[in-house]
């Protein structure tokens, strides 16, 4: 294996695992659920992808063939991350009630998070209120 | 050099997950949990593809993808429970 390739890889292992230590330290430091959330969707994913490029390079120069699998993780992740964060952020504003207060209204008469139907659906819980 | 590498990220990994279990346990609401879950499954996922480097398995790579996915659809589900008290309606 080339030396450049080598340490190339190698430096891409470190900095993902650092990239992950520095999310998940943050998931556990942070004081509040917003502030935290950046933690594991930015940083964590940044990490992750790279320990994949990693792999991928190390695939590529000791059995040189492209390996798609790792792109697919990659792609994946980097997919799911922003609607993990997006899903567990409109939790948190609908469950937190002072944290609802805290926001600037919408300018409509929807919330920011709500349990109204979206507009045109028939659903029986319409307009529960928590 | 690449040996190295993957031990270094093998402990930075292990001391990542110690924190998403610290925050699972001490996490004042349920959404901290569901949070610090997701992030563990990333980890899971970089220490999968860390340990198949080091070992040269590449039969790994199937388990980390079904990770992915399961912790995707766990997370989403969870949190659609949360905000609608239903999975699917």
């Amino acid at each position: 294996m080339p030396i450049v390739a080598e340490f190339l890889i190698a430096a891409l292992i470190v900095v993902g695992a650092f990239f992950l230590l520095v999310g998940s330290f943050a998931l556990a430091k942070l004081p509040d659920m917003m502030r935290r959330l950046h933690g594991p969707t930015k940083a964590t994913t940044l990490g992750v992808g790279s320990v994949l490029v990693a792999s991928m390079a190390y695939a590529a120069v000791v059995r040189g063939t492209l390996s798609m699998h790792e792109l697919l993780i990659t792609l994946f992740l980097f997919l799911t991350a922003p609607v993990t964060a997006f899903m567990v952020s409109k939790a948190h504003i609908l469950r937190d009630r002072p944290e609802r207060a805290k926001l600037p209204p919408t300018g409509s008469e929807k919330g920011w998070a709500t349990l109204d139907p979206s507009p045109g659906s028939t659903d029986e819980l319409a307009g529960f209120e928590r | 050099m690449i040996t190295l590498a993957c031990q270094i990220a093998l402990v930075a990994i292990g001391l990542s997950v110690v924190f998403n279990v610290y925050r699972i346990v001490a996490g004042p609401d349920v959404l901290d949990r569901i949070l610090a879950l997701d992030t563990m499954v990333i980890n899971a996922i970089a220490l999968i593809v860390v340990i198949a480097m080091l070992f040269e398995a590449p039969t790994y790579f199937e388990a980390a993808l079904l990770f992915a996915m399961v912790g995707f659809l766990t997370t989403v589900s969870f949190c659609k429970y949360l905000l609608r008290g239903n999975v699917i309606e």
